[in-house]
């Protein structure tokens, strides 16, 4: 077994698991301050309460399994990635206390604070995981010796900018779908308006998106061509052996996610709310597995040269640590999800608030 | 100087990470103590542990939450900062931290919805089993970071190999790597500070309550327990420190020789009580014990006990800073064991809470800063007893850090992080001085409504 792509695949399982759950909270931080009085913000933050910390824990535990399983990755993209990082790290810093801190005071001034904070928090905190997923797609100046060779501002380009507000479209969208499962009444009522509205704008910022990578980056769908279009360098052994198997996977990724995104306005106009969720999930793991099709079997794309790109294999761990680590997180990961499931099966339902709420 | 990329990342690392230890020992120390009320509860079936368990709880959370926040930035740092030591050792440190997530992040963050939210909503049983695996979480997260953190200090089982013109640490055998030599001495150590440090958070605002005359029978059971709990941890410290005293003499012999200010090898080696170390005359006054360093060593008064001239100077931890910051942390372990064995004795004689010994409830409400500074202390000794290298005799700090961050980047994050930490810290404060001087009373079920639980039920009322 080849247990690099094995932990390619499990990091991406992880980034999709973080990229669906705490996309729904950051989704309803990012809609936040739109729900007005304090009743209903507290429905809002209530609706992630039990949940917004778990989920957090999966893009904890696919930073540890990058630096596990790919460490040259993982020392390139955070070290390239300074500033940037370090404001995401603030931004989610402040929206993790808000959360807490926000129902231990009745005082209108202290709520309108953290409520502020939970909201920028989590759009600044969306803003910045576009613009990264938004430069991998670009490359990085990265040189022979791995390290990075940009500064600060080449990290803010056009199509990575435009890649953060499509994550926050997505996001905000995705979130609604989730505050549209746990509301009832007149604030569902709103939610649903909420979701009409962001649906189109999300629809938009995707064709945009779409026709931008494929204009700037013709190579990402090289993956897909059955070996017909050839990335410049060396290609990797693995790819040219599994070409067809490679492609055809690809493109049932691309129906499932046309599938998906036309899917959620069909559910929620049957008001079948946990349907539309699912779709809309689905549609999130469709995008994330995408752009690693796009890449694969690279981490991280040089601009400098095509042999510096860090891959699966230059990239990664001894054969040893990644096969005990595989072994690891297969005796590991069935508790997770167990106990995921139980989790959200407990707070399964419209959120009621009581004695322990936030 | 201003723009050393190293000094400033290591302060900012110290800083990142003495700010977040202050966190996860209450948490743990806390949770474990949960555990036992909750377990008392269970089995009495008595409100006033209802009680307790319930306001320990929302105690719990507001720390619980500034820990995860500030915890996040440790793992990351590793990559912004250090990236070349990440690059080194992400075969062997990464693996730990990736058992960290799956085997006790999820557990912990899974079980605290319960734990948090879930006294209404599940069976009191499944209440209680939640709060167990949230305690086991913290310890497991604990024991992998330790792990990790061991290894750089007595580093086995790998190999060094260079791959891509890149030199870097392998694993050899994985289970030898985890239960290196140093990890299971130094994991109890840690916990044994944690449960000190939680125990004395309950003592200290129990104390408050009783110097109040307030929830004095909430008060007096919760003190009562924690005190068992810090007495046992406190007595068994030093027979912990011996042992991890004999592996960092086997192991890092310029460290102990840093934490005991010893330049010269010596046998008959003297354990000094309180000292002085100068760096000019490379001698150290003070008041000692002849002859009981090399007995904790070498359980012989005249073993032989390695000096700091054994090794090249440019290989020496700072040496009086480390010699003080061991020396504070082993002072305050001793007043630790006095005095919870003083308290344990008074509350024997059925005296602990009688106002003639008032004066000793109202030296516990400031005593929880104790520990959280010995705890503090000890990772002082720790990693600055384990400078000049960043993996012990493999790889130098100095060579770890990253190439292609800049002075002004990592001063401008430096600066944002005191910021924003002195603010999280003070809210943090003001919102455990409110928990505490809403007292448990608003928590139980319907008996008296406090200011919380009435402005709760205007807002489901209130229409918006």
């Amino acid at each position: 077994m080849d247990f690099n792509v094995v932990w390619y695949i499990l990091v991406g399982v992880l980034l999709i698991g973080y990229a669906i759950l705490d996309g729904f909270d950051l989704g309803v931080g990012i809609l936040h301050l739109r729900s007005k009085g304090d009743h209903n913000r507290r429905i809002l933050m209530n609706a992630i309460g039990p949940v917004w910390d778990g989920n957090e824990v999966w893009l904890i535990t696919a930073g540890g399994a990058l630096f596990a399983a790919f460490p040259n990755v993982y020392a390139t993209a955070f070290s390239s990635f300074y500033l940037p990082f370090m404001m995401l790290l603030i931004a989610l810093i402040f929206r993790a206390v808000s959360i807490e801190f926000r129902s231990k005071e009745a005082n209108p001034r202290w709520r309108g604070f953290w409520d502020k904070g939970f909201s920028i928090g989590s759009i600044v905190a969306t803003l910045l995981f576009g613009i990264a997923i938004g430069n991998v797609v670009m490359g990085f100046p990265i040189g022979g010796d791995m390290e990075y060779q940009g500064n600060f501002f080449d990290l803010l380009n056009p199509y990575s900018l435009m890649a953060g507000f499509f994550a926050l479209t997505m996001f905000a969208l995705h979130g609604g779908i989730y505050l549209n499962m746990k509301t009832e009444g007149a604030l569902q009522k709103r939610i649903q308006g909420w979701i009409k509205v962001n649906y189109w704008i999300f629809v938009v910022f995707y064709l945009i998106f779409s026709g931008l990578t494929l204009y700037l980056k013709p190579e990402m769908i090289a993956n897909f061509s059955f070996g017909k279009i050839d990335l410049p360098g060396n290609k990797h052994e693995l790819v040219e052996n599994h070409q067809t198997l490679i492609s055809v996977f690809a493109w049932s990724i691309v129906l499932l996610n046309v599938l998906a995104i036309a899917n959620i306005p069909r559910m929620l106009s049957k008001g079948r709310e946990g349907w539309a969720f699912i779709s809309s999930a689905s549609m999130i793991a469709a995008i994330v597995m995408l752009f690693a099709l796009g890449i694969f079997p690279n981490l991280m794309v040089s601009n400098l040269d095509p042999s510096f790109n860090l891959d699966i294999y230059n990239a990664a761990s001894s054969g040893y640590t990644l096969k005990t680590m595989a072994v690891l997180a297969a005796f590991g990961l069935p508790f997770v999800a167990s106990y995921t499931i139980i989790i959200y099966w407990t707070y399964r339902g419209k959120v009621k608030l009581d004695e322990s709420s936030y | 100087m201003i723009w050393d990329v190293e000094l400033l990342s290591r302060i900012q690392f110290a800083f990142t990470i003495m700010f977040h230890y202050i966190f996860p020992p209450f948490s743990i120390g806390l949770g474990l103590l949960l555990v036992i009320y909750e377990s008392l509860y269970l089995i009495t079936k008595k409100k006033i542990y209802e009680k307790i368990t319930r306001f320990w709880i929302k105690i719990f959370a507001a720390n619980f939450s500034v820990g995860v926040a500030s915890g996040i930035v440790m793992e990351f740092e590793f990559g912004t900062n250090w990236s070349t030591y990440s690059r080194f050792v992400g075969d062997i440190f990464g693996s730990p931290l990736a058992a960290e997530g799956i085997f006790a992040f999820f557990l912990e963050s899974g079980f605290l919805a319960i734990l948090l939210f879930g006294w209404n909503r599940v069976k009191p049983g499944m209440h209680l089993f939640a709060t167990i695996m949230v305690a086991l979480g913290s310890m497991l997260s604990g024991f992998w970071i330790v792990v990790a953190n061991s290894w750089q200090q007595t580093p086995v089982a790998y190999e060094i190999v260079v791959d891509y013109g890149i030199r870097r640490a392998v694993i050899t055998d994985f289970w030898e790597m985890v239960f290196n030599p140093s990890a299971m001495v130094r994991f109890t150590h840690v916990i044994l500070g944690a449960w000190i440090q939680g125990a004395f958070l309950v003592m200290s605002v129990s104390a408050y309550y009783l110097i109040k005359k307030k929830h004095v029978d909430f008060a007096q059971k919760s003190f009562a327990i924690a005190l068992g709990l810090a007495a046992i941890a406190s007595l068994a410290q030093p027979l912990v420190g011996h042992e991890h005293a004999k592996v960092v003499s086997e192991w890092q012999p310029a460290k102990l020789a840093a934490f005991e200010g010893l330049y010269e090898t010596q046998t008959n080696a003297p354990l000094y009580l309180i000292g002085w170390t100068d760096p000019e005359t490379r001698k150290t006054t003070g008041i000692a014990i002849p002859g009981m360093l090399s007995f904790l060593v070498h359980g012989d008064f005249e073993g032989e006990v390695k000096g700091l001239e054994e090794f090249p100077e440019e290989d020496w931890p700072a040496v009086n800073g480390v010699f003080q910051s061991y020396h504070l942390m082993v002072a305050l372990g001793m007043v630790f064991i006095g005095a919870t064995l003083l308290s344990l004795f008074l509350l024997w004689r059925k005296k602990l809470f009688s106002p003639n010994w008032s004066w000793l409830m109202k030296l516990y409400i400031p005593a929880v800063a104790l520990p959280v500074i010995a705890n503090q202390l000890g990772w002082l000794s720790a990693e600055r007893g384990r400078q000049p290298w960043i993996v012990q005799g493999l790889l130098r700090t100095s060579e770890g850090v990253s190439k292609s961050i800049s002075g002004p980047e990592v001063l401008i994050s430096l600066v944002l992080f005191i910021l924003v930490y002195i603010l999280l810290f003070f809210v943090w404060l003001y919102v455990l001085d409110r928990e505490i001087k809403h007292g448990p009373d608003h928590l139980s079920s319907g008996v008296e409504a406090g200011f919380h639980k009435k402005s709760e039920r205007m807002d489901i009322i209130k229409p918006h």
